[in-house]
């Protein structure tokens, strides 16, 4: 049984033994925080050393905010799918189907607006729709005939790819409406004065800023407030000015390019959504009591069922997202698409810390996770290295991520 | 008769933190039926592992002698080498294979690698015919009844041509005519000249078929008796398994009056399950209890005597099927057929297994109390985090969970705090009855007294408890009334002044011929 502590995703970090530590002890506080954290921190600190590696090697291209917004463009879709896959993982299930799926409602999606002109919101709702249905139906078999999750989106798989093909007979199908497209490749509109940067954006960031410090602080006072302890002012000064410098970071970067993509809005409002449904909702915590033991969870009331199915109706209309996404992306609907994602949802899921045997993980993690894959992805194609040895390379970085996570719980002894 | 086949002399085994075997000697003499009895928990199965090498030599202190010879087994097929063969409680066959794959399972005749199937089958079934079974030997092990499944275990250790037979509670998964079955064997095969050593605690199985009984208590070999004379009678076996002083291990309680009239606040009636497979078994069968406010009533029984099966069955239907009965809550009827609705109607079950059925190992202290009530710390679904680690620090500073924070898995603390954190659960949910089995199983006696204490505080804050427990002085020291149970019945009920570890145990250990 392991004992990892990623379940929680990184807390305003309580430590150990406070009121010993004032100033002095701020280095051996910040190491304490961070071997509590292992697995989140080590990745973090890993995705920062291959992000400068390729940065060095690639004399800054990496990070030229032209190349900065198309890393994040191209990666959307893989993200949007990691965040349902680690809902479905935590939960002790897997999802085999993701990938047939996005190519599925991307059919869906160019069979209403293009064959049938449909307007494009609605068929955006009506492919939500589809997906949610989609994912229901395998929910149901899972959860409540009690097939396992592996065999039923293993035929669901099978069974998208095929209906896709019927759908689009073998053909690619485009172009989609203007208002699709923009889901994939649209930019943030701008307006204001001519500065060099995008006004916009600028503006949102500042103000992301500004929620996230508000927010920090409101809940220090709340701990204050149920006589809790909290971390000392340094440390958590310390937290915000990097969580702001980040923050500011990205912002500038996309800011000096065309703006920030409308894709990351999406991304970022469902990471920030799901990281409080899975830390702070009663679904959420009945996902993890599920996945870390079932029967115990079941002797506590949760509705073990229930709680399986919705999270594979969630993954369906995530799915569903990604799906559109993609489609919006090639502006065009093709029976390839979103081949072998499921398997790059997965992987992220995993090398974010999420455990094979369920109850842990957390959604940042598998943005880490997802991050890590996508900047060597787009590192390895800047230095051209053929996707051969792209395969080989992720592999053995997959491997060495979770290895590393097994090495590191036997050595702390579970 | 003959001499001893095999002699343990002073075998003291431990294990991190306890001794479970501190000074048996056992000797078994050749050609006879050898009764091991104890209490659960005494020693007996540890005992057997030592024997049989699953503990290899080293692990544990003192000799072993197999035939005036000494052994140093280092696991279980060095033991088997020597004719000794153990049948766990847990029989161990591979359910899609057939009888005789199962039989000459790690041992099969073989021709330079492949099986040579005319002989095992011949082999097959002899060795079938031997243990009274005419099935096919190609039959697969999954579509014959379990008392079958013994039989070709025995089948199997006869195939390895064994001399010293030991069966660990070979007939508690049994019903009667397989029971019967399964002993007259063991009689047979003692003609044959078997010698076999037999693990169970039911002493009309044990004067049929053992011609001696070793008591084992505490980790500790009390006595041998000759089944067979007619001073061993039961109350004599009896008294040697209990025989130990209450001292002061429990808080001082005063009895509770139950009063007169009130309705009890949970009343559970004629409750029969069966067997989750095998539905013609009854694993409960008819049983009807009560408990009122701010009482604690004890059920004593010893292994597969069906309390946690009751249990788990009342508390929304956990356990096996269902087959009648009814729940009262303070004189009305409730449902319980969901873990939700007895949770809704005031119900706790604080399971005998918190590694399995009780905690979420590998989540923190705070998120595992909360998890029953989280309703209790949420507004709308959404769980107020402050409040929930305000709950968790209230609990373990008065439960006295020692753990730096309440942030720390639950995985990582010792058997007592782990059971503190499953109480801390239950009693956040706020329930009028609380059901706790075994709520001191296998924790150090400082952390038993403090387990106590709490039992004590909720019977004296109007809660209704039942204290499932094997272990009698402690239901003795702790409950207003006692419950006995054998077999899936009810077989007897005692109020504080009447009880006696004697008086339970004599009806623990009755097996069928109930009286209510």
């Amino acid at each position: 049984m392991s004992t990892d502590v990623t379940a929680k995703s990184p807390a305003p970090a309580p430590p150990g033994g406070t009121g010993s530590a004032s100033g002095g002890g701020l280095l051996q506080l910040m190491l304490d925080g961070m071997r509590r954290n292992m697995r989140q921190y080590g990745m973090l600190i890993a995705l920062g050393l291959i992000v400068a590696f390729f940065a060095i090697l690639t004399d800054g291209d990496l990070l030229l905010p032209r190349n900065v917004s198309n890393l994040v463009l191209q990666n959307s879709y893989i993200l949007i799918l990691a965040i349902g896959m680690m809902l479905v993982i935590v939960a002790g299930h897997i999802d085999l189907s993701v990938g047939s799926l996005t190519a599925f409602v991307g059919a869906f999606a160019a069979v209403l607006t293009v064959q049938h002109d449909v307007s494009w919101p609605v068929a955006l709702v009506l492919c939500l729709v589809a997906g949610a249905v989609a994912g229901a139906a395998q929910g149901f078999f899972i959860a409540y005939l009690g097939i396992p999750s592996f065999i039923v989106t293993l035929a669901g798989m099978l069974v998208f790819r095929g209906v896709t093909e019927i759908l689009l007979e073998g053909q690619t199908l485009g172009p989609f409406p203007d208002g699709l497209q923009k889901m994939g490749n649209g930019f943030l509109p701008e307006t204001g004065p001519e500065t060099n940067y995008h006004n916009i954006t600028l503006l949102l960031g500042f103000a992301m800023i500004a929620f996230v410090v508000i927010q920090e602080m409101r809940d220090r006072g709340r701990q204050k407030e149920f006589a809790l302890d909290v971390a000392p002012r340094n440390i958590f000064l310390l937290k915000l000015v990097a969580i702001s410098a980040a923050l500011l970071t990205v912002t500038m970067l996309l800011a000096s390019y065309k703006g920030a993509p409308i894709i990351l809005l999406v991304l970022g409002a469902l990471v920030v959504g799901y990281g409080y449904l899975m830390r702070n909702s009663v679904f959420g915590r009945h996902i993890y009591a599920i996945g870390g033991n079932l029967p115990a969870a079941k002797l506590s009331g949760v509705k073990d069922k229930k709680v399986t199915f919705l999270v594979f109706v969630n993954m369906g209309v995530l799915a569903a997202l990604a799906g559109l996404a993609i489609a919006a992306r090639l502006n065009a609907a093709s029976p390839k698409a979103g081949l072998s994602y499921e398997l790059e949802a997965i992987a992220s899921a995993f090398i974010g810390g999420a455990s094979m045997s369920g109850g842990v993980g957390t959604v940042l993690g598998a943005i880490i996770g997802g991050l890590v894959l996508g900047v060597l992805n787009n590192g390895m194609n800047l230095l051209s290295v053929g996707t051969d040895w792209q395969q080989v390379i992720k592999g053995l970085a997959l491997l060495a991520a979770v290895g590393f996570d097994v090495w590191n719980k036997r050595k702390v002894g579970s | 008769m003959a001499g001893p086949v095999l002699e343990m002399r002073s075998i003291v085994k431990t294990f991190p933190g306890v001794k479970a075997l501190s000074d048996v000697t056992l000797t078994v003499r050749q050609g006879e039926v050898h009764a091991i009895c104890g209490e659960n928990g005494a020693g007996k199965s540890t005992l057997m592992k030592v024997l049989s090498g699953v503990h290899p030599h080293g692990s544990y202190e003192g000799e072993i002698l197999f035939e005036g010879e000494e052994c140093h087994f280092k696991d279980i097929r060095a033991s088997e080498q020597r004719g000794i063969v153990i049948i766990h409680q847990e029989l161990a066959l591979s359910p899609y294979l057939s009888l005789a794959e199962n039989i000459f399972l790690g041992n099969e005749h073989a021709k330079g690698g492949f099986i040579d199937w005319r002989e095992t089958l011949r082999h097959a079934t002899e060795l079938l015919r031997r243990v009274g079974l005419d099935d096919h030997p190609e039959t697969r092990v999954t579509d014959i009844g379990v008392g079958k499944q013994q039989l070709v275990e025995i089948a199997k250790a006869l195939s390895k041509k064994v001399k010293l037979l030991i069966l660990d509670e070979p007939t508690a998964a049994l019903n009667d005519e397989d029971s019967g079955k399964l002993l007259d064997l063991i009689l047979e095969l003692k003609k044959q000249g078997i010698t076999s050593i037999i693990i169970s605690h039911k002493l009309n199985e044990i004067r049929k078929v053992a011609d001696s009984v070793t008591i084992i208590r505490d980790g500790r070999s009390i006595e041998t008796l000759d089944v067979k004379a007619p001073e061993t009678t039961e109350d004599r076996i009896i008294s040697g398994m209990v025989g130990r002083d209450l001292d002061h291990r429990f808080p001082e309680r005063t009895p509770h009056e139950a009063e007169v009239g009130a309705a009890p606040a949970l009343e559970i009636r004629d409750w029969t399950v069966l067997h989750p497979i095998d539905h013609q078994r009854k694993v409960v069968d008819g049983v009807s209890i009560n408990v009122r406010r701010g009482e604690i009533v004890g059920i004593a029984g010893l292994m597969g005597a069906g309390r946690t099966e009751l249990a788990m069955s009342v508390f929304g239907r956990s356990y096996g099927r269902y087959a009648g009965g009814t729940v009262l809550k303070d004189g009305t009827e409730i449902r319980t057929k969901s873990v939700a609705e007895a949770v809704k109607n005031g119900i706790a079950y604080v399971t005998e297994d918190r590694k399995h059925y009780g905690l979420n190992l590998i989540d923190t202290i705070n998120r595992n109390i909360s998890l029953t009530a989280l309703a209790k710390v949420a507004k709308r679904g959404v769980v107020d985090e402050h409040e929930e680690r305000q709950v968790a620090e209230r609990y373990r500073k008065t439960m006295n969970i020692k753990a730096p924070t309440v942030f720390e898995p639950v995985g990582k603390l010792s058997g007592g705090n782990q059971q503190k954190v499953v109480l801390s659960k239950w009693i956040f949910a706020g329930p009028d009855v609380l059901i706790l089995d075994e709520p001191t199983r296998g924790i150090d006696v400082g952390a038993k007294y403090e387990i106590y204490t709490v039992i004590d505080k909720l019977a004296a804050e109007g809660k209704a408890v039942v204290f499932i427990s094997s272990e009698l002085p402690e239901l003795l020291g702790m409950c207003d009334r006692i419950y006995t149970m054998a077999a899936g019945r009810l077989t007897g009920e005692f109020p504080r002044a009447e009880a006696t570890q004697e008086s339970l145990m004599r009806q623990m250990t009755k097996d069928k011929e109930v009286t209510r």
